[in-house]
This record gives C-alpha cells, sequence and structure tokens, in this order.
C-alpha cells in the first residue's frame, strides 16, 4: 500500500514539525510497516523552475538531427530576468508552453550537473526537462508541457511537478486490512500523535428508496450487503483533475479514467472496492447468486472463465455481468462513451473471495482487501463518495434512486480477563490502561469486575480472539516496553542419542578429509540415467512434486549421489585436482499409503488418527553419502601423489562403522552406479547399509568427472541405531606381543575377509589383532591363485605366552583357514 | 657413553712369557721415560682427535692391547717383585691420565657431533606439508549445531521432523486453515498428487505442532531444519534453505521470556550489546505476532561505519531477523494442549540469513554450490 504524506495529512492533523521518518517510526510501531519512502525530489538539487517559451528555431545538424534553439523566460530565477537562451532537442512543445527548466548550478537525478555549455554552436544555459530527466517516470516522448494555468515562468517547479511529494509505501500484513486504506492509516497516524481524525467514511447518506436500481441478492451469506447508485449524463470525456491522478500515481496506480479512477480513488480512500457499470448496458434486475455447474463468463480482463458453484455472481436478464467482488464482466464494462454508471458497494464473505480469488488465479487489488476484510457498515457512504466525485469531476446528474439490499453483520463481542494483556505480554499493564487502549483503536468496551468485554469496530473484522486484543493493547502500549526475561526452564536432557551420533559421524568424516556440501533434493528421469539405473532400480520411484521448479526435476531425490555428483564435477570444472565431499541429509521413498488426512483443529487429533497420518508419509531416512574423484593425497616434494579409489569409499564406510563401534561387513556386490567388479555391499549382520566402491566410468563420463570416481551412500539411520552406546573399556595387557605371520594361497576368487575371518575364529581368544600386510599373485603361487599374508599378534592378559601356546594358536588358525576357504600355507 | 673395544681372541697380540732373568730397569717399556713418552703422545693424539672417528682410533692406538701402556702394563708380571709396585703405579697413573683425558675428549666431541648432526639436519620448514587435504563440515550443520548448544546450555532441547510433512501439519494445526490469506505468504512446494496433502515444509512449524502434540508441557525445544518454498534461486532467495524455531509452552510464559531468549540468542550469536527489538507484524500462528530486529553488530547500532552508511544493515542500526509471538492459543488447542493453563512463544528465524550476515556472505547460493574452498574456511566447528 502506497500513498503520499500528504493524502493521509487529509485525515489527520498531525502535530507540526512531524518529520515522515517519525511518522512511519509510529506507524510500523503500531504494525503498518514502513516500506519505502520516495522522495522523487530528494534526487536534485538547485534551480528548478516553470519557463515560458518565448522563440523556438529549428536547426537542422549535419548528424540528421534537428534541434530548437530556444529562449525561455524564466522570470528573475536567473537572476537578470533577461530570457534564458537554450538548446533543445525535443519538438513536442511550441512557443507560448509553460515548460520546466532546470539552470546551471542544477543537479538531477544520476548526480548529472547541469552548467552553461556550448552545444550546437550556442552557448546553451541549462535544459527543458522530460519527466524522465526528473526521475519522474520513464516517459522520454518529449519535455513535459504544463497546463497554461500551472504557474507563473520563474516559479519553483518542484511544488507544480509533485516533487516535493513524499510518498510511503507499506508492507501490510494479513491481518491488517484496514491498513489498506487511506482512511485506515489515518486513523493509526492520529492514534499515534493522539492527534484529531477526519473519518472519510463517515458521511451522510440518502436513505434508500424505491426510484434505486432493481437489486436481489440470492446469497445473503456470500453477499451481505449490496448498495446501487447511479449517476447519469455523465462527461466520459472528462478529464481526471490532476490532483486525483496525482493521488493515483503516487498510490502506484495508473490513471485510465475519470470514472476508473474515481472507484480508485475511492477504494483507496475507504478501504471498500467499488464496481461501475455502464448502467446502458446493465438490463433490468441486478442478482447476486451462486454460479452454476457449467456457467461461464468473460470478465473485462477478456478472459473467459468456466465457473465454480461456489464462486459469487453478479447476473442481470442478460445472464451474467460480473464475478462479485472479484472482477467484472466485459458486456457491462464502462468505455469511453459510458455516459450512465451504475455504482455497486457491495460487502462480500471474505472466504468467499479468497476462494474464488485463488481459483481464477485474479490477483487484484479490490480482491485483496475483499478476501482479508473489509468494513461492512461503509458500503453506503463510499457509494455517495463516488457519485459525489462523479458529479463534481464528469458533469452530469446524481440519480435520485438509492438501493440498499441486507444489513452488515455486527462484530462479536470478545470477553478477556482484564489482566490477561499483562499476561501475555509480560508488560505491567493495568485493567484501565487496557481498556483506554481498547477504544483508542476503536473497540467499545464494558468492564464487569475482572472481565472485560470489547466490541471490536466495524472496520476490524480481523479482531474475534481475546488474545487479538491483547495484541491490540500491546501495540498501543508499544512493543518496545516488552521486558527481557529469561524463563528458567527445568534441567533438559541434552541432545538425543542420534543426534550426537550425527555430529561424530560428520567430525568423522570431515577428520578423514572430506568436505560436506549442502544439495538441493531435486531429481528426474535424467538423474537416474545419469546414474545407470535400471528401469526397475526402486531408487526411481519417486515422491513427486505438483509444482517443481524445473520439469527436469520434478521429484524428491532417493539418493544423495547425485548432488554430490554435480558438486564434485563442478570442484573440478573450477580447477580443482581432487575432490572428496560428503552429505548427510533425508531422501524420500514413497509408501503409497494414500493422502494424509486433514482433521479439524478444534481438537487434537487422537493417538489413532495422528498415528494414520503419520503413517501415510513418505519414509525420510538419512543419508551418509560420499564422491572422491581425481587426486586424494598430493604430489609434493615428498613424492608422487595418490588418485582417489574403491579403497578410500569402502576405508571411510570401515572408519564410521569403527568410530560407531558397529561391526561392518563388507562383500562383495553388483548395482549402478557403481563398477560391477569394484562395488562392495556394506552390511552390519544381515542388514544391508548401503554400498560403496568405484563408480561406472560410465557415470564419471555423464558427470565429466576424472577417470575412476569413488562414491559411498548408506542409510545413517540404520547405523546409529546399531552404534554401541557405552563402549566397554578394553583390558590392555602389558605382556610381551608374540608375532606370527602367515601367508595363505587362495583361489584368486576368495574374499580376502573370508579368510581373515576363518583365521580370527581359529586362532581363538589369544588372538589381539591381525591384519593383511601383503597380496601376492605370480608365477610362486600358480596361475589363479594369490597369496595372502597376515600378521597375526596374539597375547594374553594375565600371561606372558609360551611358544607352545602361539604355535598352536597359529597352527589352528591356519588349519580353520584351510578348511573354510581351501587356503594352502605358503611354503 | 663409553667406548668399549672387544677385540677377538685372534686379534689378542702374543704375550710375552715370564723373564725373571730381566732387570726392570732394563725393560725399555718400563722405564719412567718411556711410560711418560706413551702418556704424552696418547694425550697429544686424544687433544688432536678431530673427531669421535679419530678418537676411537686414538683409543685403539693408545689404551688397546698392542697400545705402548697396555704392552708396558704387561711387562710389570716380568719384572721382580720388588720392582712391580713402583713401575705399576707409574704405568697406572700413565693409563690414568690418558683415560681421563680420551673420557673428557669423548664428551667434547660428542658434544661437537650433535651439534654438527643438528645442522646437517636442518629442512626447509617452510615446505608445504599438506599431502593430505583437509576436511570440513558445513556452515550450515555447524551453525545449526552452535543455535542448538546455545539453547541446550539453557534446558532446552532440540526436535527434529520429516521434510516431506503432512499439510494438516504443516498449515492447518498452525491456524493457517485452506481458506487462510496467509497461506498464499508461503509459496509452497506440494507433492504429486496434490490431493495427497503433504508438502514439503515450508517452516520448521510442523515440528513444533509435532512436538505438542507428542509431549507434554512444559516444553522447551529448538528446532533447527531445511525448508522448502518454490523462490526462484538468486543472491538472496532459494528454493530450499534452512530455518530455526523455537517453542516454549509453560505456565505464565510470556513476550517478556521471548524477548530474554531472544536477546541471549543473539548476545550468545553475535556477541555482547547485540540485542534484539519488537516491531508488530502477523503469523497465523502467533498473537501477539512481532518481527524481530537484531542490533547490527557490524555497526552496533550506529548505522554508519567511519562517516558512510553501514552496507551490512544499510544504515538501519537494525537487521531483520526473523518472526515470533505468543502462541495462538487455536494452535495449543489444535495440538493438544491446555491453552487455559498453558502460553507460549515461539519464534524462527533462517539459519541462512543468519549465517550470511554472521560471516558476511554476499550470496546465498555460496552455501549450496559444494566448492570446497568456501566450506573449508569454517573448518569443523563455527
Ligand atoms: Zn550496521
Amino acid at each position: 500500500m502506497k500513498a503520499s504524506r500528504s493524502w493521509i495529512e487529509e485525515y489527520v492533523d498531525l502535530p507540526a514539525g512531524v518529520t515522515t521518518d517519525d511518522l512511519t517510526a509510529r506507524l510500523t510501531a503500531l504494525g503498518l510497516k514502513l516500506e519505502a519512502i520516495d522522495r522523487a525530489g530528494d534526487a536534485i538539487t538547485g534551480p528548478l523552475v516553470l519557463g515560458r517559451v518565448l522563440t523556438m528555431e529549428p536547426e537542422p545538424q549535419k548528424n540528421g538531427k534537428t534541434i530548437n534553439w530556444c529562449t525561455v523566460d524564466v522570470g528573475d530565477a536567473n537572476g537578470t530576468g533577461e530570457p534564458q537562451g537554450i538548446v533543445c532537442g525535443a519538438h513536442n512543445f511550441a512557443p507560448g508552453d509553460l515548460v520546466v527548466c532546470v539552470l546551471p548550478g542544477a543537479v538531477l537525478p544520476g548526480d548529472f550537473a547541469i552548467s552553461a555549455r556550448k552545444t550546437y554552436g550556442h552557448l546553451s544555459a541549462g535544459m527543458i526537462c522530460s519527466a524522465r530527466e526528473l526521475g519522474l517516470g520513464e516517459d522520454h516522448d518529449g519535455i513535459i508541457v504544463l497546463p497554461a494555468d500551472a504557474g507563473e515562468p520563474g516559479q519553483d517547479a518542484f511544488g507544480v511537478l509533485g516533487l516535493d511529494a513524499e510518498v510511503i509505501e507499506f508492507e501490510i500484513n494479513p491481518d491488517r486490512a484496514y491498513g489498506l486504506s487511506l482512511r485506515g492509516i489515518a486513523r493509526d497516524a492520529a492514534l499515534a500523535y493522539d492527534a484529531p481524525y477526519r473519518d472519510p467514511a463517515l458521511r451522510e447518506t440518502p436513505a434508500a428508496n424505491a426510484e434505486g436500481w432493481p437489486v436481489e441478492v440470492d446469497d445473503a451469506v456470500g453477499c451481505p450487503v449490496f448498495v446501487a447508485r447511479q449517476v447519469t449524463g455523465f462527461d466520459p470525456a472528462a478529464p481526471t483533475p490532476a490532483w486525483l491522478a496525482e493521488r493515483l500515481q503516487h498510490a502506484g496506480m495508473r490513471s485510465i479514467s475519470l470514472a476508473v479512477d474515481i472507484t480508485n480513488y475511492v477504494m483507496l480512500e475507504t478501504g471498500r472496492p467499488i464496481h461501475g457499470y455502464d448502467a446502458d448496458k446493465v438490463q433490468g434486475t441486478v442478482r447476486v447468486r451462486r454460479a452454476t455447474e457449467g456457467e461461464r463468463l468473460t470478465t473485462l480482463d477478456g478472459t473467459d472463465r468456466a465457473l465454480s458453484p461456489e464462486d459469487l455472481v453478479v447476473t442481470d436478464d442478460s445472464g451474467l455481468i460480473g464475478l462479485g467482488g472479484v472482477m467484472g464482466g466485459e458486456t457491462t464494462e464502462m468505455s469511453s462513451t459510458t455516459t450512465s454508471v451504475l455504482v455497486e458497494a457491495a460487502h462480500w464473505d471474505a472466504t468467499a473471495m479468497f476462494r474464488t480469488g485463488k481459483r481464477h488465479k485474479i490477483s487484484s487489488e479490490a480482491g485483496k482487501r475483499n478476501e482479508r476484510g473489509v468494513d461492512p457498515t461503509i458500503c453506503e457512504a463510499a457509494a455517495d463518495r463516488v457519485v459525489e466525485l462523479l458529479t463534481t469531476y464528469g458533469g452530469g446528474t446524481v440519480h435520485p434512486g438509492v438501493t440498499v439490499v441486507g444489513t452488515p453483520p455486527v462484530p462479536l463481542a470478545i470477553a478477556i480477563d482484564a489482566d490477561l494483556p499483562a499476561r501475555v505480554t509480560g508488560i505491567a499493564i493495568d485493567p484501565a490502561t487496557a481498556v483506554a487502549d481498547l477504544e483508542a483503536v476503536g473497540c467499545t468496551v464494558t468492564v464487569d469486575g475482572d472481565r472485560l468485554t470489547a466490541v471490536p469496530p466495524s472496520w476490524r473484522p480481523d479482531l474475534t480472539d481475546p488474545f487479538d486484543l491483547v495484541e491490540e493493547v500491546a501495540r498501543v502500549v508499544g512493543y518496545d516496553q516488552v521486558p527481557s526475561v529469561l524463563p528458567t526452564p527445568s534441567a533438559g536432557r541434552g541432545l538425543t542419542r542420534e543426534q550426537r551420533l550425527r555430529r561424530r559421524v560428520g567430525r568423522t568424516v570431515a577428520g578423514a578429509g572430506y568436505v560436506e556440501v549442502v544439495s538441493f533434493p531435486f531429481v528426474g528421469e535424467a538423474t537416474f540415467n545419469a546414474l545407470g539405473l535400471p528401469a526397475d532400480d526402486p531408487l526411481r520411484h519417486t515422491v513427486g512434486l505438483a509444482n517443481p521448479l524445473s520439469s527436469e526435476e520434478p521429484a524428491y531425490t532417493t539418493t544423495l549421489l547425485p548432488g554430490l555428483l554435480k558438486a564434485a564435477a563442478r570442484n573440478v570444472g573450477r580447477g580443482a585436482a581432487g575432490v572428496a565431499l560428503f552429505e548427510t541429509g533425508t531422501v524420500a521413498f514413497p509408501v503409497d499409503r494414500g493422502p494424509a488426512p486433514i482433521y479439524g483443529v478444534d481438537r487434537r487429533p487422537t493417538d489413532d488418527e495422528l498415528a494414520k497420518l503419520f503413517d501415510t508419509l513418505p519414509e525420510q531416512p538419512l543419508h551418509l553419502a560420499v564422491v572422491l574423484a581425481g587426486e586424494r593425497e598430493r604430489a609434493g616434494w615428498w613424492g608422487e601423489g595418490r588418485e582417489a579409489g574403491w579403497a578410500d569409499a569402502i576405508g571411510l564406510a570401515r572408519r564410521v562403522a569403527t568410530e560407531l563401534g558397529v561391526e561392518l561387513v563388507v562383500e562383495s556386490a553388483s548395482r549402478m552406479p557403481w563398477h560391477p567388479g569394484r562395488c562392495a555391499r556394506l552390511l552390519v549382520g544381515d542388514e544391508v547399509l548401503g554400498h560403496a566402491g568405484e563408480l561406472h566410468p560410465k557415470v564419471a563420463k555423464a558427470y565429466g568427472l576424472p577417470p575412476r570416481p569413488a562414491a559411498l551412500e548408506l542409510d545413517l539411520d540404520l547405523l546409529l541405531r546399531r552404534a554401541v552406546d557405552v563402549a566397554s573399556g578394553p583390558v590392555v595387557s602389558g605382556y610381551p606381543v608374540a608375532k606370527e605371520d602367515v601367508a595363505l594361497v587362495v583361489p584368486a576368487a576368495t574374499a580376502a575377509a573370508a579368510v581373515e575371518a576363518a583365521l580370527r575364529e581359529g586362532a581363538g581368544a589369544l588372538l589381539e589383532s591381525i591384519r593383511l600386510f601383503d597380496v601376492y599373485t605370480g608365477e610362486q603361487v600358480g596361475d589363479g591363485h594369490k597369496s595372502l599374508a597376515f600378521a597375526l599378534r596374539f597375547r594374553a592378559t594375565d600371561r606372558t605366552l609360551t611358544d607352545e601356546e602361539v604355535g598352536a594358536a597359529r597352527d589352528a588358525a591356519v588349519a580353520l583357514a584351510a578348511e573354510r576357504t581351501g587356503a594352502a600355507q605358503r611354503a | 657413553m663409553t667406548f668399549t673395544l672387544l677385540l677377538t681372541h685372534d686379534e689378542r697380540p702374543e704375550l710375552s712369557g715370564p723373564n725373571t732373568d730381566y732387570d726392570p730397569v732394563e725393560v725399555t717399556p718400563l722405564k719412567s721415560e718411556e711410560v711418560e713418552a706413551a702418556r704424552d703422545a696418547a694425550l697429544a693424539a686424544i687433544a688432536g682427535a678431530a673427531d669421535l672417528d679419530g678418537l676411537k682410533q686414538v683409543r685403539i692406538d693408545h689404551t688397546g692391547d698392542r697400545s705402548p701402556l697396555a704392552l708396558a702394563n704387561r711387562e710389570i708380571g716380568a719384572l721382580p717383585p720388588q720392582a712391580r709396585k713402583e713401575a705399576g703405579q707409574r704405568i697406572g697413573q700413565a693409563r690414568g691420565a690418558v683415560n681421563k683425558a680420551l673420557g673428557e675428549r669423548q664428551a667434547v666431541l660428542e658434544v661437537e657431533h650433535e651439534e654438527r648432526m643438528l645442522v646437517e639436519e636442518t629442512v626447509d620448514v617452510t615446505l608445504p606439508t599438506d599431502r593430505l587435504p583437509s576436511g570440513a563440515r558445513h556452515p550450515i550443520t555447524t551453525g545449526s549445531e552452535l543455535i542448538a548448544d546455545i539453547f541446550v546450555a539453557m534446558g532446552w532441547e532440540v526436535a527434529e521432523g520429516p521434510v516431506i510433512e503432512a499439510e494438516w501439519l504443516n498449515f492447518d494445526a498452525l491456524n493457517l486453515g485452506a481458506d487462510h490469506p496467509a497461506r498464499t505468504m508461503q509459496d509452497t512446494f506440494w507433492t504429486e498428487p496434490a490431493e495427497n496433502a503433504m508438502v514439503l515444509r515450508t517452516h520448521t512449524s510442523p515440528v513444533q505442532a509435532r512436538t505438542m502434540l507428542t509431549r507434554t508441557p512444559p516444553i522447551y525445544v529448538v528446532c533447527p531444519g531445511r525448508v522448502f518454498r518454490t523462490d526462484e534461486y538468486d543472491a538472496t532467495h532459494s528454493p530450499m534453505f534452512h530455518q530455526v524455531e523455537g517453542l516454549a509452552i509453560d505456565e505464565g510464559i510470556s513476550m517478556a521470556h521471548l524477548k530474554g531468549t531472544l536477546d541471549h540468542f543473539a548476545t550468545s550469536m553475535f556477541g555482547e550489546g547485540i540485542t534484539t527489538r519488537f516491531r508488530p507484524s502477523y503469523f497465523p500462528f502467533t498473537e501477539p505476532s512481532a518481527e524481530v530486529d537484531l542490533v547490527c553488530f557490524v555497526c552496533r547500532g550506529a548505522g554508519e561505519l567511519e562517516g558512510s552508511p553501514c552496507r551490512t544493515c544499510r544504515g538501519e542500526g537494525w537487521i531483520e531477523w526473523g518472526g515470533c509471538g505468543v502462541v495462538n492459543p487455536r494452535v495449543l488447542t489444535a495440538c493438544g494442549v491446555d491453552a487455559e493453563r498453558y502460553t507460549g512463544f515461539a519464534f524462527g528465524m533462517g539459519i541462512d540469513r543468519t549465517l550470511m550476515f554472521r560471516h558476511g556472505l554476499e550470496d546465498l547460493r555460496e552455501l549450496f554450490e559444494g566448492d570446497v574452498r568456501f566450506t573449508t574456511a569454517f573448518g569443523t566447528e563455527l
């Protein structure tokens, strides 16, 4: 909502000397938030005066342009009283015209300093201004030519051009619909300064009579009040007075025609949207009803609309002539030949207005007000004001007929404890202050012991609840009066187990040299194709978005890898030699258990109802994923670097599992987007957590990554569930260690982990640790075989082990490995 | 440190047998001047040893089995008994002097050696050591943790919920019914089909609703998390961003407690003296509602820095931080909290936005690009 300060001041007598900054600060403190103050003249300094063109000589130039060498009477503004010589490139004026001159020494918007200068063979002492040069608009069709009676040569032009106006833009919250009118803004300004206020909607209006236009309202819920007035003999060519056009322009509305401008003006002034019909095109009784299925209406924006039985419509004998309160119809629209105007000022049901506006995607100034709530008592006053302005500026006659159908709804009284404002705000507000403040905002208050009852004013349909009254009292007392007091909750339980574990995982992964990213979770077909997922891959079954930002990515992701791969490619594209990224985030899997129920809000849903609601939502596990590509360890003076590979990704999974005390099982798997021979399935027990390994070369190519990128993705929720809560302290033996190395030859396809597991189990309790330290393939072990060398460390907690004990444990280990995997001890 | 010389059996020199015929004075090595000469030669050699290797050789030459003093010592046995004592003393003194000198020289040379070694082992410590690149956690993660910790320290807890949320929890339960004009204030992503009544949550407020629905007061929770709006992606907007909301439900809760909590939050995040102010505002889920501004921590509320307007707050001295208010009793009722007994307050602010001005970020998109150069600047804690 925008309005010039001077217009606001038409309805409130502000104390002398109040600055606009102070006014807007106080209005902001009352809930009408300042968005911006626009002072068009602020960017102009120095002499800007009216001038009358005395002579103009067109002078063709070599460059093909014609300039005008003018002399302009600028009165005494130039200090000499002599005509001012000015070169002007525009041609939309003639000698005798009143124009706007900027004289040397002035500065125009954009720090454009004006000085007398030689140009086209003349000394041009200033400029004749266009609207654009003065920052008054984009109109550059020529210079400003003012009406002959706008002023005298030499007179300061700021006032004439409205450059001294201060236009205040407010951000009006949905609950303060009254702020969408000058009436409401001025009322709060009066409240802020305890200043005299004149209500523009408070006027004597003629009583309804039988001569009024016939109106019938079939739906009094949708349209409780319908007022119709008429003006005849109106001059459609009558111009909009400059002051009115300027106020509309300041309010951000274009001047269209006098009749339209007046309906807009009265809407801005009172907050009551008005509709004007060309009365000659309206046939017979005007009726308000709900639309019927299948009805259509072409609204005055030219759109043919299919109507819903919920829409309120206005009809006449010809059929539909308007979408009530939202937009008029084409057939009865006012035009440049309209001489008879039927003025409608009706009160419409806010919810119906909201739904119709939303259904038909119509966002209009009228709709905005109607759907937020307008004072239902001012229809007659608003219509009367329109009639007054139409006849004042457009001639014509007020038709004696006055139609008033229905009665405005009456606001409901709200009762509260008198100390409720104090209790809720924490400000010491005594009941008397509460009563006074409620009365100050227009409520009628009665006090009964500790209770007070407030009937809200007609212009505040938003006041319905006890706490609404508290807010009214609070804003009058001032939000700056709220003291600062820390609450004292009882002891909390700290972070949850999962929250602590998630931090631990994040630190572990970052500690391993990975950088965390946060990606958008939007994916599409192309995403899954780039990952090479087969057509029936469960990851392709996504939660779709009804209104995605991009049709390429219309779903919520089922995997974190696309975001990581994109980020990795971005880093590589920006010159990174290697990148190791991680992300923890939720993915979503549809459960397809139907729509989420929508319950009422007058009570808590039952536990069963809640359970049902929770049950419909997609599964949204937290995943951990990493992507590595390119250099993992840098080359340097110490030697060669190292490229990232499958082992990094699997190693990280192990590292995280170890951190959480979880025994991770790694087994070979084949699954896109991983390399079929370099993919590990990660399990805890027999529960699959995820996969890790080298990515498929196609994926590397699709994302433009260096060869052999690696990735890990696992279900972090599952992993965290398995985490050890309280680690048992190990007994650390101080006895000497006994080391045994064994080299075992197994078929090449045998998993090292299987051999290790057999050795571990066979070695028994004396085994402290086992580590594979070498893998050998070659002649010595024969084709299709490999030799695995393990270092076994034996130790007891209570004694030094004997050679016999160690030897027996070692032999048992080898024996079990031989039995389980066919391993032969290497000679 | 002592160096012991171990000679193998084969290396030992042949011993002279006892020679009882000799007159001690006739045995050359035992002559006083010979012993002294051997001693002096040894001392000179010791003094002249340039390094530990040289000294090692000197030790062999002058105290080894074949050294003159050792040989002379061996001859003592061949002397007549009356001469042995004197000769023994003489040689013993000489050997003592030599060993002492050896020990002293050894110590000196060891110090010299160590000093030289340390000099020789000098490296260029300015060489790069970045073989393993550093990891980092994302500032949104660590920022959320920082905020959570501020509240946990006050006895609050951290609540969470799903990002794909039921319409009822994201809107209706929060007094944002289907016909509420404010619903259009939040441009919502709906899941397909829209009749499924699920959204990508537009705020973390449904977590508040879930908390009220599943717990009994008193409740003090903060809810950090990602939220979605159908905003085009630019320097200050993103379809995905992060919010932290707080909710306190207790007996006797007022706006004063809200102010106290936010002042403490602001001071904890931005430093002493950085407090908040309230301006009336509107949110369906709170009444009264307020927008909360923060004293600009760059200009500390002055609105200007060294004569020119502060860029962080655009000369206002205040920064818009978020929204807050007293929980609307309609919300309490829908969520099963006794609105007669309890009151509550709630607040919410953007984590991304908070980080942007706390860390002077110019472009919101930096947070979502995943450029490691950006993220590593924040380390693993904020
Ligand atoms: Zn500042």
